[in-house]
């Protein structure tokens, strides 16, 4: 693992906790993140995994019954914990954007897409004009790719993939330097996708981004993320750099999930994974894979596995699973 | 049709469906012309008995509009749907509530295809009484039971009288395969059946479809968006843009030899699950454009890399590619007598 690597944003023992009249449920459970700059970080997982929640939590935009228990988010020396509102407001925007999966409802439906850049630059930096930060809003959506003329249009009038551009644009016009991605793509037709994907790569370089990618499809996070998290049942099950996690996967929930995505290269037969994801309510004891693991041995139902560093000559791997536990001791 | 087409079990000739497009009252006055999104526009297939045909398409292409149409959920604007010899839209509706029987349908939502004040039982067993394929309770209750194991929510007996809110979104999919199984139907029209599911539940989904397909020995109309799904389970693919199919081939085929420039994009664009194999292919320029006034010519032509004049002006039809009689594209420059327009590089690359 290298160390020369700038950490921009730092997670620590992070809880969620949902209360429902059946109990408390905790959708992130005592999670440490880091996140490098200028990379894009997947974090992949199924419904109800918590990668939503996780992405909600770090712009503190948790609502009720949700609550943030426990933990830290660290960014420039500052704990976003921390912060008041108003100092939040300033990181959500300046610091932190974020995209989600349907733009539609993250656009004011009468109000001009124009309007919607405009008045964001404005909000954050009262001092430009209404002209310089038109002139910043033309600048920015050309080089996303959308006429100028389509500043003037609603947010109806546009494709599904301009939208997201917009939300883009959104977030650019702030200058974040983090963008969390939650499901952005996962409305958008496959070539729509693609060129999204491409536009992402592009200003990751021209900007500096980095982005936190949170998405249940594993085929773009092979296309875009250099380092992927693996997320189950609220927490991490295993995180490595991209090459690593998809062609030596080591635990067995990263293993079944990756043997069960269909590849367009590949003729091999789909993997059927067992059972489905627990209720957070009253997760498994111990490692809360152990009911569909394939592995399962006995100190896995009663004990939940460290996240420890695996050695490897290339690259980097953390691995919360037994089977793993014992090898890293005797080295 | 004859009889000597009877592995046939489906035919569209030449189907078209034309949504009509709501004028305001402006317009109305205005006396401003009626417009229609074209959903399908004159497709023409045939499915045979046991096969699993694909469709597969951008949102917007019509590959729903004809699912709907092959199992005489729309009426055509034009064209026929043969389904077994009978022409499912010059039969009464009596006689097609009768057929419907042989033909199935699941759809993307199982909760919103599902009565959730009925138990599962209640509901999968629906078709049984509507057709009369029981005679009492007893043996309603036994089908439904052998058919919910079938489609693995086993014992059957700790399902029947669940509501479909109690279950998962995985077993509730395998609910609604199982009421459409139930009345033993020899066409299944599956429109984005797994797209909800998660990604290990989809697999087991998929891996269900194919043994039943193959128990029953049913035919599939797969409807998806997903090429990487459809190369699992499909035995031929039909590729969709803007109401027309622009290739049709075997799986192996149109994975390995692409013809249409649409099919090749479509192809490049699809994520692969390895870093690394990442995408390099440059995509298409712009979006699928309206229906409603779709492109002169091929519609690909605004957004085709190797697009020539013939292309705006010919609306190319479906022949014969790559040397195979049921390899088929709608393509000026791959087929017929345009071939020598196709730009050298291109030529060259396929």
């Amino acid at each position: 693992m290298t160390t020369s690597r700038e950490t921009i944003l730092s997670i620590r023992n992070l809880t969620v906790t949902y209360k429902t009249r059946m109990g408390n449920l905790n959708a992130v459970d005592n999670l440490s993140l880091d996140l490098y700059k200028g990379e894009v970080l997947g974090l992949v997982g199924e419904s109800g995994c918590g990668k939503s929640t996780l992405g909600k939590a770090i712009m503190r935009m948790i609502l009720p019954p949700g609550q943030i228990t426990s933990g830290e988010i660290w960014m420039d020396g500052r704990d976003l914990m921390k912060l008041n509102k108003k100092e939040m407001r300033d990181v959500r925007g300046n610091r932190i954007g974020m995209i989600f999966q349907d733009p539609m409802t993250s656009l004011n439906p009468v109000q001009r897409i124009d309007k919607h850049i405009i008045e964001a630059i404005q909000a954050h930096e009262p001092h430009v004009s209404k002209e310089e930060a038109n002139q910043r809003a033309i600048e920015l959506v050309e080089r996303l790719g959308i006429g100028r003329k389509r500043l003037l249009d609603y947010p109806h009038q546009l494709s599904g993939g301009m939208r997201q551009r917009v939300m883009i644009a959104l977030a650019l016009a702030l200058k974040a330097q983090v963008i969390i991605a939650d499901e952005a793509t996962t409305a958008l037709d496959a070539i729509v996708e693609a060129k999204f994907l491409d536009l992402l790569r592009e200003l990751k370089e021209e900007f500096g981004l980095t982005i936190l990618m949170i998405t249940h499809n594993i085929g773009i996070v092979a296309e875009l993320a250099d380092r992927v998290a693996v997320m189950y049942a609220g927490r991490i099950a295993e995180l490595a750099d991209v090459d690593t996690l998809f062609h030596a996967p080591k635990h067995p929930y990263t293993q079944g999930l990756l043997a069960s995505v269909p590849n367009i290269n590949m003729d091999s037969e789909l993997y059927c994974m067992d059972g489905t994801p627990p209720n957070l309510i009253s997760p498994p004891s111990g490692c809360r894979f152990h009911p569909r693991c394939p592995h399962v041995m006995d100190i896995c139902r009663e004990q939940h596995p460290p996240f420890i560093p695996q050695a490897l000559d290339n690259g980097e791997q953390e691995v919360a699973c037994w089977l793993y536990e014992s090898a890293t001791e005797q080295t | 049709m004859t009889e000597s087409t009877n592995d046939i079990i489906l035919q569209m000739q030449d189907v078209t469906k034309y949504f009509p497009v709501k004028r305001g009252l402006i317009d109305q006055l205005t006396g401003i012309p009626h417009q229609y999104v074209r959903a399908v526009d004159g497709i023409s297939f045939e499915l045979k008995r046991g096969e699993v045909l694909g469709l597969v398409g951008e949102s917007g292409s019509g590959k729903t509009t004809t699912g709907r149409l092959a199992v005489g959920l729309l009426k055509p604007t034009s064209g026929k749907v043969i389904f077994n010899g009978i022409d499912i839209n010059a039969i009464s509706a009596e006689e097609l509530r009768k057929l419907r029987r042989h033909m199935q349908v699941i759809f993307q939502d199982p909760m919103a295809s599902m009565n959730p004040r009925m138990t599962l039982g209640e509901g999968i067993g629906r078709g049984l009484k509507i057709h009369g394929l029981v005679s009492n309770n007893t043996e309603f209750r036994a089908r439904v039971i052998e058919m919910l194991n079938h489609v693995g929510l086993t014992p059957g007996e700790a399902y029947i009288d669940r509501y479909p809110h109690q279950i998962s979104g995985g077993q509730r999919q395998r609910a609604v395969i199982a009421r459409a199984l139930i009345t033993n139907p020899q066409l299944i029209m599956a429109d984005e059946p797994i797209a909800m599911a998660d990604v290990s539940v989809r697999s087991v989904l998929l891996q269900l479809m194919k043994d039943l397909q193959q128990e029953f020995n049913l035919t599939y109309l797969f409807i998806t968006h997903d090429l990487a799904t459809t190369k699992y389970i499909c035995d031929r693919i039909g590729v969709m843009y803007l109401g027309e199919i622009v290739e049709l081939a075997d799986i192996r085929s149109i994975y390995t030899n692409p013809q249409h420039p649409y099919t090749q994009s479509l192809l490049a664009a699809v994520p692969v699950p390895d870093p690394r194999h990442r995408r390099s292919a440059p995509m298409p320029r712009g979006e699928i454009p309206s229906p409603i006034n779709p492109p002169s010519g091929c519609r690909f032509h605004p957004r085709c890399p190797i697009a020539q004049d013939i292309c705006k002006q010919e609306r190319p039809k479906l022949k014969p590619v790559a040397g195979k009689s049921d390899h088929i594209a709608a393509c000026h420059l791959k087929t017929g007598d345009y071939i020598h327009l196709l730009p050298k590089e291109a030529a060259a690359s396929t």
